[in-house]
């Protein structure tokens, strides 16, 4: 890969940190307690549980990543990986509560289901962008709401918890927890999730570069016209595109609410979905980038309300530095700019070769 | 049944004004040419600016503090959505990738701001808007109870503002060249219009208008700054500016729209002839017709031709 190409989004993780940095000292903080304080809160400095907690953070935001990429690789920008995980986690969650059966199965089930849920969910914006040509950014953020609003709905109705804003907990035959995991990880909740996600990355790998597939699906989001006029069938590409993207991201809702969370709040949407476009943006939307940057952003949000309890700076510091990662990774023309400025002065002072 | 819809109209028309101004704002940048979803994010540091600048300064200024507490929910939007309309024009970035970027930070940072300052993630603050009869007109039958009995001074303001901004758009060479930008920059370039200091000027004023939304939600219904500020108002207003087909009197009629369903949605356990109804339905509704609006618009689309594409005066 081209070298340019990698040291932009690291120019832009830097430059971020360097912001979030800034930000704390004008509010009064001292960044480098801050900073060590979140790498120890993640688990750098050798606890093992709270490394765990960064792997279970990286696993959802791998597959957030990965559905976000994936749409981007095929042309289509899926903002609605927040509303299709959403999705898939409470048909998991759903199908945790409700029925009983034996652990293995359970869980396969709940998981699968949650997939199926997130693809139905990006079904809809892949059709009506195949057939009315209806931009997938607007209907992905309508899908995001209807689906926010439909468990706010049908979380009390169906399976109400002892709070009146979230459902009661899963049985414990539908969790991706194990207890291997648990006792390797000394008590992280990191789960099963774990591995789909790193399948995940290697199967859309394979997808995107080994299979004529998706060599098509990539073909009709460079020029729709060029594969159409080729003979391929852009209108199912495009909403087998969106479904993909969405199941990624319905597996994405299965790790979390019923390998983390156990059960589903109301009212929210999750943060990972959004947080997914930044995790595709700067692993540049291939597979591999992706899981690097996701474990980046697992171990900053897994450490950030350590580092607010230890070192009162609030843990909002995180999305700050991930916000202003995108602005950077987004802005790459002003940093490519800087690039070939400092480029030319640094030939310069080589000068007189 | 009248006496719900007497009770249900001024809460709507109070929730309406703050949605309508953001989606308003929305117009303006998209007119332009800037896909702008950072409304929500631009709405949350009006919101937060407000209520920080009215809790600190009503000792001193009594009531006048939360007109000031307004203006500086506009001014801060105007000033953080320069972020956009940098990265978005000057940068040419991904306009989707920039508003979301906006949304996140906006997020994070007013909160963070909000635990530095006062320790806790909550701003409230003492005094705001009240809800008055408007004199003479709330006495009018029929109308006068629906739409002046209980109502805010804001709602006049934003609706002299919508008012303003159509004539503006429509009726002067502003609002022309401004939609010109939106509709084909190259051809408004050749006639010697400044394309990106336009897009600059129509990105700033969404910016204004949506953090005078931020306000004017903290200072009637809200009434304190918090995390929940960020329930996706801005997002709603960016369905309403669809539905509204990019034009400031279907943008009105769109937020009103919205606004009694999501009051509806959210009264409807009080009222007994409302009672049965699944919320469900009045909380999906704005985006559910918004959705089939699209399909029907889909034949002769509606929106700015260039919104969401960074001018590059080098291309043609």
């Amino acid at each position: 890969m081209n070298k340019k190409k990698i040291i932009i989004p690291l120019l832009a993780v830097l430059l971020g940190f360097i912001t979030g940095a800034i930000v704390m000292i004008l509010t009064g903080h001292n960044p480098i307690e801050a900073y060590s304080a979140l790498l120890k809160g993640a688990g750098l400095f050798g606890d093992v549980k709270r490394f765990g907690d960064t792997l279970l953070n990286m696993t959802t935001l791998i597959l957030t990543g990965l559905s976000v990429a994936f749409a981007f690789r095929t042309g289509l920008f899926n903002i609605g990986a927040a509303g299709q995980m959403l999705m898939g986690g409470f048909v998991a969650v759903l199908i945790g509560v409700k029925f009983n059966l034996p652990p293995f199965i359970h869980v396969t089930i709940a998981t699968i289901t949650a997939v199926l849920a997130g693809a139905a969910w990006g079904y809809i914006p892949g059709l009506l962008k195949a057939k009315f040509r209806i931009h997938e950014v607007v209907s992905t953020i309508m899908m995001n709401y209807i689906a926010m609003w439909s468990v706010y709905y049908l979380v009390p109705k169906y399976i109400p918890g002892s709070f009146s804003t979230e459902s009661k907990a899963i049985n414990t035959s539908a969790s991706l927890r194990t207890e291997w995991l648990t006792n390797l990880f000394k008590g992280s909740y990191v789960n099963l999730g774990l591995f789909l996600a790193l399948i995940a990355v290697l199967l859309i790998w394979w997808i995107l570069e080994k299979t004529t597939f998706g060599y098509e699906l990539k073909a009709v989001g460079f020029n729709l016209h060029a594969s159409q006029y080729a003979g391929m069938k852009v209108n199912r590409n495009m909403i087998l595109s969106m479904m993909i993207s969405g199941a990624l991201a319905g597996l994405a809702g299965a790790t979390y609410y019923i390998g983390y969370a156990n059960n589903i709040k109301i009212g929210v949407l999750p943060s990972q979905g959004y947080d997914g476009i930044a995790v595709a943006l700067l692993g540049l939307n291939s597979p591999f980038g992706v899981a690097l940057t996701a474990l980046l952003f697992g171990f900053m949000n897994a450490g950030r309300l350590f580092m607010q309890s230890s070192t009162s700076v609030p843990n909002e510091l995180v999305p700050i530095i991930i916000a202003i990662i995108i602005f950077f990774a987004a802005t790459s023309l002003m940093l490519e700019t800087w690039l070939k400025k400092s480029e030319k002065f640094f030939k310069k002072s080589e000068g007189g070769k | 049944m009248w006496d719900i819809i007497t009770n249900i109209v001024p809460l709507a028309l109070a929730y309406t004004a703050p949605l309508l101004i953001i989606a308003l704002g929305g117009l303006y940048s998209e007119r332009s040419g800037v896909v702008n979803i950072g409304l929500e994010g631009l709405m949350g540091i009006g919101a937060f600016t407000s209520a920080l600048v009215i809790s600190k300064t009503a000792g001193n200024l009594g009531h006048t503090a939360v007109y000031v507490g307004l203006l500086a929910a506009a001014l801060a939007g105007g000033i953080f959505s320069v972020l956009h309309a940098f990265a978005s024009v000057t940068m040419r970035s991904d306009q989707v990738v920039s508003g979301t970027a906006i949304n996140i930070l906006s997020a994070a940072l007013t909160v963070y701001l909000a635990r530095s300052l006062t320790g806790s993630a909550n701003i409230q603050i003492v005094s705001g808007f009240i809800k008055r009869d408007v004199p003479v007109l709330s006495k009018i039958p029929v109308i006068g109870p629906l739409f002046f009995r209980e109502a805010y001074i804001t709602t006049l303001i934003v609706f002299l503002i919508v008012v303003f901004s159509w004539f503006i758009l429509y009726y002067r060479p502003f609002g022309l060249r401004l939609r010109a930008c939106g509709e084909n920059p190259q051809a408004a370039d050749s006639l010697g219009i400044n394309v990106l200091k336009m897009r600059y000027i129509g990105v700033i004023i969404s910016g204004v208008l949506a953090g005078l939304g931020g306000g004017i939600v903290i200072t009637t219904y809200s009434g304190e700054f918090s995390p929940l500020v960020y329930s996706g108002l801005g997002f709603l207003a960016l369905a309403a500016l669809i539905f509204g087909k990019w034009n400031p009197w279907g943008v009105v009629g769109a937020s009103l729209f919205f606004g009694l369903a999501k009051t509806v949605a959210d009264m409807s356990k009080l009222f007994e002839g409302l009672k049965g109804m699944p919320n469900i339905i009045f909380n999906t509704f704005p985006y559910v017709v918004t959705l089939v609006a699209l399909v029907l618009f889909s034949k002769n689309a509606a929106g700015p031709k260039a919104a969401g594409e960074p001018y590059d005066p080098g291309k043609r």
